[in-house]
């Protein structure tokens, strides 16, 4: 099974690449600039929508909803990454955990405070979209309030200080172009895939990974085999926010500047990466992260960097038009 | 006029503030007729941008006279809506949700590239939405009146509708669409008929407030704004005609009326941080609470009938007393 | 081992159960039997823990687990086989079975599984074949194995013989009597109360949320009554 994801994740990679390319070069008669940092700058951009889009994913499969506030989570594990940097002058190998860990705890508030209660209520799952909306701003508000809106960056000092990073960029020459590709980069590309093979690996054959399936099939099954459902709510919800929290750190050494805001950005891109992928498809999420990184460095490279959000949200609109199921998703197939 | 706001000054209600409430309650009336036929539908900040880039747009560029101008925004509005809602309508709740939220971005995105994309296609130069920059120095020429009288128009229409065929049907749909299907109501029909009239109203707020704002730009109708329209009715409530209205103008009241009480100062003189120069993130703040609180605890919203029967009852102990056996 | 006490549950407005009061002897097997809505998957529903009484109490081994929450009382070993064949359809055999054991940290848990499977061949052969692409039949044999890798001490089925054919209905009450023979105590909820009476000691009858008779199995398959409304 975990080679098959690796199928699809490649051949998202590079189908998402090579159509818009070729496309481009042949019809068009458009020169891609460069295509091989395309390619490369998509594989990292993509890395990071998964991993994004992976907790969304997770707690849709699992819990059956759609948690608006996660791109507040994975501010936040950002934040708190930076924040371990900036002010406890933790390297960041060290800051990496601290922001996963950070984005897995306020994950699990949101579900205290905005899911909680309703799900004792047995509310319809529209009052708790509407919830999450509501932590998602509040967690947005507080971050400006206590980070302030002004763009931070990690200290270049603390990124030198990583193996490998000393004195420039790694430079691949290529046959015929230089290829820039910096070591973070690389990391940004293959810590996300670790990642995901964990996750699957955790989802498809630990103990825990298979209760959250059997909870997500039938929460009275779960209770009467002896799982504590309320407790692999509060697990999932951890790990989600494990993941964001990892995309956040990530994100925020990729672009090398932070704000409140990134995550309202990624929200909606994110929200494109599962439909694209399948609602609550765990492997659809990942290939959805990279045919959207594809789609928009594809149109910056064609010169249409400006419309590259325009095409995004319109296959966001279109796709659940034609295809709601996404475009990995077998039609009446179960959840998880 | 002015002598009611001079009496009202002293708790923050001045002649523009009461202007935005009208605003914020007409906009909560467009997404109450939704949600009153079960549909959770987040594309009226789309529409709403709709309605205001095409009045400002005829009003600035063409000349036209403000009352067309802001009837063709609606109509605008309301042809765009008969075009989405046939496809979009089709999903239900989580889907719906989506489906709306990339239709009000694709919105937003096409209006801050109207220009370039003209330019790209028809290799000239025009100067329509402005782009990202939006559109400067726009007259004032709504005034309160306009408002009051849109929102009687639309007050009165839902008022009607809670006792028509028409919003029997929508209140059918929206307990269980496929009972309401088997009853002979024809649901696609009726909502799409209720898409095209939330669709109207916003795209109507939105030229009044364009004409109110001086300046316009796309990102003024992105997620946050179908956010607070969102919040407008979950406030107020979504099964009784009064609760957007209600919803919208204490919403937007309230951040009048804490600046007014100095309440920011004192929690910020509390927690050591000046706090007044924080108005957009006290905002959301109250936002996001007012979101999950009566979601949670008050479903009903603000202008619950029952909420305040029960009140009331509570209130007066004496008197359930004496009535009870 | 079991007492239930003066129980009241209600769904809304509609009450389920107006009162009821029953025991369960250890190794005993007593059966529940009555009409459709008469009230018996809504007590063995109260009993697990997945609806909460409005009166009432629940000793099991004389401890009271009403309203304790139902993950806490299956792993005290009062387990529920629910209506319907509730089986996880998109796991396979193994793993449904595997899944019994969760709470389970001993070493035995293969061997038990392998105990299912000489009890219940067909599922042995179907190990790999995921639960939902059984028969009926099947999913109802695994739905009591995956119980039983739970080691029950009180196992509570509700209807196992729903929908089977007529075979199949013997086989599953021959399992419900090697059970018994291991020990295990049986609470039976049937609406086929011609064989559930066969197989139990003690019997209760419930019409409307209330019990209405009792005794033991013999007396009640000599009850004129009984005769007239459940076996006639
Ligand atoms: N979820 C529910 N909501 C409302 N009423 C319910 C619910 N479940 C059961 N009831 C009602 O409670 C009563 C008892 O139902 P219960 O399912 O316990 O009956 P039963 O004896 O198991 O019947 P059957 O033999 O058909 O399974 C019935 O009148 C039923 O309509
Ligand atoms: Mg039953």
């Amino acid at each position: 099974m975990n080679l098959r994801t690796l199928f699809y994740v490649l051949s998202a990679i590079f189908l998402g690449f090579l159509i818009p390319y070729l496309i481009a070069t042949y019809l068009f008669n458009k020169e891609v600039l460069s295509p091989e940092q395309q390619l490369a700058n998509a594989m990292w951009r993509g890395s990071i929508y998964s991993l994004f889009a992976l907790g969304y994913a997770l707690i849709f499969s699992i819990l059956g909803l759609l948690n608006l506030a996660h791109s507040s989570v994975f501010m936040w594990g950002g934040y708190i990454g930076l924040m371990s940097v900036l002010k406890l002058d933790m390297p960041i190998w060290v800051a990496m955990p601290v922001g996963m860990i950070g984005g897995g705890l306020v994950a699990v508030s949101v579900d205290v405070i905005a899911f909680m209660p309703l799900r004792r209520r047995n509310a319809p799952r529209i009052s708790q979209l509407i919830s999450s909306i509501g932590a998602s701003v509040i967690l947005l508000s507080l971050a400006t309030l206590i980070f302030s809106s002004t763009p931070k960056r990690f200290p270049q000092d603390s990124i030198d200080a990583l193996p490998g990073t000393a004195d420039k960029p790694l430079t691949w020459l290529l046959d015929n172009a230089n290829v820039r590709i910096t070591p973070i980069q690389i990391a940004i590309f293959v810590i996300p895939i670790v990642l995901m093979f964990l996750l699957e690996y955790m989802v498809n054959s630990l103990k825990i990974g298979k209760a959250m399936r059997v909870v997500a099939f039938n929460q009275r099954i779960a209770r009467l085999l002896s799982i504590n459902v309320g407790n692999i709510f509060a697990f999932t919800f951890f790990l989600s926010g494990v993941l964001a929290g990892a995309a956040g750190v990530l994100q925020g050494l990729a672009f090398n500047s932070m704000t409140p805001y990134m995550g309202a950005t990624v929200a909606l891109k994110g929200l494109t990466v599962i439909v694209l992928g399948g609602l609550g498809n765990i492997r659809g999420a990942v290939v959805g992260g990279f045919l959207v990184a594809n789609i928009e460095i594809m149109s910056i490279a064609l010169g249409y960097g400006w419309l590259s959000d325009a095409v995004v949200f319109s296959s966001l609109f279109l796709i659940l038009l034609v295809r709601p199921q996404g475009l990995l998703g077998e039609s009446g197939k179960m959840r998880a | 006029m002015d002598a009611v706001f001079d009496f009202l000054a002293p708790v923050g209600l001045n002649e523009t503030n009461f202007q935005f409430m009208l605003i914020a309650a007409i906009l909560g009336c467009s997404i109450y007729v939704t949600l009153y036929g079960g549909m959770f539908s987040l594309a009226n900040a789309g529409f709403m941008a709709i309605g205001t880039y095409v009045s400002v747009v005829l009003t600035q560029r063409y000349d036209w006279p403000f009352v067309p101008a802001i009837i063709a925004g609606m109509v605008a509005g309301g042809l765009i809506a008969i075009i989405v809602g046939l496809p979009v309508l089709r999903l239900s709740d989580i889907y719906l949700a989506i489906a709306t939220i990339g239709f009000g971005e694709v919105v937003v995105v096409l209006i801050r590239n109207f220009d370039r994309i003209y330019e790209e296609i028809f290799d000239k130069k025009i100067e329509i939405t402005g782009g990202g920059k939006g559109i400067k120095n726009i007259p004032v020429t709504t005034d309160t009146l306009h408002l009051i009288i849109f929102l009687l128009i639309v007050v009165y229409f839902l008022y009607r509708m809670q006792h028509s065929r028409f919003g029997r049907a929508l209140a059918a749909i929206r307990q269980d669409e496929t009972v309401a299907a088997n009853l002979g109501i024809n649901v696609v029909y009726y909502k799409n008929v209720a898409f095209i009239i939330g669709a109207m109203i916003a795209a109507g707020a939105g030229g009044l407030s364009g004409h109110l704002n001086r300046v316009i730009e796309p990102d003024d109708y992105d997620f946050d704004r179908a956010v607070d329209i969102l919040t407008y009715a979950v406030l107020g409530g979504t099964t009784f005609f009064i609760g957007p209205v209600v919803g919208g103008m204490v919403l937007r009241y309230l951040p009048e009326l804490l600046r007014r009480l100095k309440v920011l100062s004192f929690v910020g003189s509390i927690v050591g941080r000046d706090l007044t120069n924080e108005q957009a993130a006290v905002d959301g703040i109250i936002n996001g609470i007012v979101l999950i609180l009566f979601i949670v605890y008050l479903p009903g919203g603000l202008a619950d009938p029952q909420l305040w029967k029960s009140l009331y009852r509570r209130l007066r102990p004496n008197n359930t007393q004496k009535g009870a056996p | 081992m079991l007492v239930v006490e003066d129980l009241q549950v209600g769904y809304g407005a509609i009450i389920a159960l107006r009162g009821i009061s029953f025991k369960v002897e250890s190794g005993q097997v007593v059966t529940l039997i009555g009409a459709n809505g008469a009230g018996k998957s809504t007590t063995l529903n109260t009993l697990s823990g997945l609806l909460k009484p409005r009166a009432g109490r629940i000793l099991f081994e004389n401890v009271d687990i009403t309203g304790k929450r139902a993950d806490v009382i299956s792993q005290k070993g009062l387990v529920q086989v629910p209506e319907g064949r509730l089986i996880i359809a998109p796991m396979t055999v193994q793993e449904n079975l595997e899944m019994g054991a969760y709470k389970r940290t001993d070493s035995e848990i293969n061997s038990d599984i392998q105990q299912v499977f000489e009890r219940f061949p067909r599922l042995g052969e179907r190990r790999k074949q995921k639960a939902g692409s059984l028969s009926g039949g099947e999913q109802q044999m695994l739905a009591v194995g995956r119980a039983l890798m739970m080691r029950p001490k009180l196992i509570m089925l509700d209807e196992p013989s729903m929908g089977l054919a007529p075979m199949l209905v013997n086989e599953v009450f021959s399992i419900i009597r090697t059970i018994k023979a291991q020990g295990t105590t049986i609470l039976l909820v049937e609406q086929n109360a011609r064989k559930a009476l066969q197989v139990a000691d003690y019997a209760y009858v419930l019409e409307r949320g209330s019990i209405v008779k009792e005794g033991s199995a013999a007396a009640l398959q000599a009850d004129e009554e009984v005769i007239q409304a459940y076996l006639g």
